[in-house]
């Protein structure tokens, strides 16, 4: 099994330099015959929480996947901390310190809530430790010998981010949390980020909820038809907000 | 003399004895046919041609290399699971994308290959592979006799089922397997290696097989068609239990062959289609099997 879930290598993991964690430039992405991505650029500094934000079927979920290398054919440059990882298989991206956390959040049925939790295989020290990812998700312990699908749609989405936390992903690709949640779910999960962000973790969030997402992030990227088509600061939003909901069409 | 059902004791319980043994080894191979098709998908045809070359194995490596039984218990699923590793590994990855039915196909071509070249070399009559002094003999219970082998065939599979069963039910690389099986493309992106994963199933799910083969060789003839013979049944009792299942697959290997043993008893005719006939009636009121999800 520890071959299975290598121990990360000194090389797959350092805190470089710079302030940059995740860049991304002029990515495409295909699904066999169908262009997907067409030339996506960002760039996501550490500690910063940065939302992708656009209509369905913008590319948005397609951008987190191909950052992951989950989609079929990549051309570009995804540099994660440091390393150019377009050449880089699927299972070794986590152990750049990557968690991902997909749309429709994966929860394994044939596994227990604590078997869901302790599923994702330690990438880097200095994750949470299960009291810690307990105590921020009290329902988890609560339900943790339930079969993990038997859960609500909000503790589903719970065990979906703690499962991440745990491994000491320090770049989190979060798709569609808030998605067909409970207004006091969304708003617990606001809580939860703003309590990882202070923990200097780097968030993407992909979001419909744009009221959601509008006081958490630093910045917005809009997407369209597989590009950026605008790039917005959280300071600069008061004064666009117009424009941006004319953009997302709400 | 103690009469059930109008059938002496003694009898009664030989033939149950009988078919607990057989229904053992339907366990085994059930399992890893069970183990394989999780995370593959794959019906593995080829999995009778591997208990017929755990067999051969233990039968050659005593003929040839003089290694114990005791051995070639450990040995024989270990050459013939890194066979396996290496089918996997070369040509059942490459088909891994296309269609089920490919590796049902592959598989069923590797089956005929092997067996094909050892009858080439040994013929279909078969030879025999002694019981090990240690095991001969038996035991007088009062109401029946119990042959030492029969009881350690019976013991080991049971051990080796239950130790599969917790592993992949109660470890963390059983987590691994479960979780595969649901979302391969999540488990990459949590880090695991899937790929790699898959090769050691199929190598685990053959090397049971093969263990299976290590434990039939004193009990039946040893021969190249003995896997295809036994892999048919195997399959009803797969589609009885329900492919996928663990604990189902052995319960329904054990009791797949008990039904066996008691039609033998009672009605000795229909013995070797009782199989078949509690698989029509699975299909007809439960489609996914006795331990099936419904899809």
């Amino acid at each position: 099994m520890n071959q299975l879930a290598e121990r990360p290598r000194v090389t797959d993991y350092q805190d470089h330099d710079g302030a940059e964690m995740l860049r991304v430039s002029d990515l495409h992405a295909f699904y066999g015959e169908s262009h997907i991505l067409h030339g996506v650029d960002l760039e996501v500094r550490r500690g910063e929480l940065v939302t992708l934000l656009g209509r369905n079927g913008a590319g948005r979920s397609t951008t987190l996947k191909a950052v992951m290398n989950m989609v079929g054919r990549r051309t570009g440059s995804i540099m994660i901390n440091g390393n150019e990882t377009l050449a880089v298989k699927p299972h070794r991206i986590p152990r750049l310190g990557v968690g991902y956390c997909p749309e429709e959040r994966g929860i394994f049925s044939s596994l227990d809530v604590e078997e869901n939790l302790l599923l994702p295989p330690t990438v880097r020290s200095g994750g949470l430790s299960i009291d810690e990812i307990y105590a921020m998700f009290p329902n988890l312990y609560e339900r943790r010998r339930s079969q993990g699908t038997r859960l609500s749609g909000g503790e589903q989405q719970m065990l979906a981010m703690a499962r991440i936390l745990r491994t000491g992903a320090r770049l989190l690709l979060l798709d569609e949390i808030t998605e067909g949640l409970a207004p006091v779910i969304v708003q617990a999960l606001g809580e939860v980020l703003v309590k990882l962000k202070a923990r200097g973790m780097t968030i993407v969030l992909v979001e419909q909820n744009f009221r959601f997402a509008a006081p958490l992030a630093d910045r917005h990227y809009v997407m369209e038809h597989g590009r950026i088509i605008e790039e917005i600061s959280a300071a600069e939003l008061p004064s666009r907000r117009d424009h941006l909901h004319s953009l997302l069409g709400v | 003399m103690t009469m059930i059902f109008g059938v002496p004791l003694a009898v009664f319980m030989g033939q149950l004895m009988l078919g607990l043994i057989n229904g053992a080894f339907y366990a085994l191979l059930s399992l890893g046919l069970a183990v394989i098709f999780g995370l593959l998908k794959i019906v593995n045809f080829a999995h009778g041609a591997m208990y017929m070359l755990g067999a051969f194995a233990t039968l050659l490596g005593m003929q040839y290399l003089g290694v114990s039984y005791w051995a070639a218990l450990l040995l024989a699923p270990l050459v013939v699971g890194a066979l396996g590793m290496v089918i996997e590994r070369l040509l059942l990855r490459r088909i891994g994308h296309l269609d089920h039915l490919y590796g049902l196909l592959l598989t069923f071509g590797l089956a005929l290959i092997f067996e094909g070249s050892l009858v080439n070399f040994f013929g279909v009559s078969g030879a025999r592979y002694p019981t090990p002094e240690a095991l001969q003999g038996g035991l007088q219970l009062g109401f029946m006799f119990l042959p030492t082998y029969r009881a350690w065939v019976l013991v080991a599979a049971l051990v080796v089922c239950l130790g599969t069963w917790y592993v992949i039910e109660r470890t963390r690389l059983g987590a691994y397997l479960r979780a595969g099986t649901e979302n391969p493309a999540l488990m990459q992106a949590f880090g695991v290696n899937v790929p790699q994963l898959i090769t050691l199933t199929y190598g685990f799910g053959v090397a049971l097989a093969a263990f299976a083969g290590v434990l039939a060789a004193p009990l039946y003839p040893v021969s190249p068609t003995m896997g295809s013979n036994l892999l048919i049944i195997v399959f009803a009792v797969v589609v009885i239990g329900g492919m996928g299942s663990i604990l189902g697959a052995i319960l329904t290997g054990l009791g797949m062959g008990l039904v066996e043993g008691l039609t033998k008893v009672y009605y000795p005719e229909a013995a070797n289609t009782v199989i078949f006939l509690v698989m029509i009636l699975v299909l007809m009121l439960r489609p996914a099997g006795l331990f099936g999800k419904e899809a």
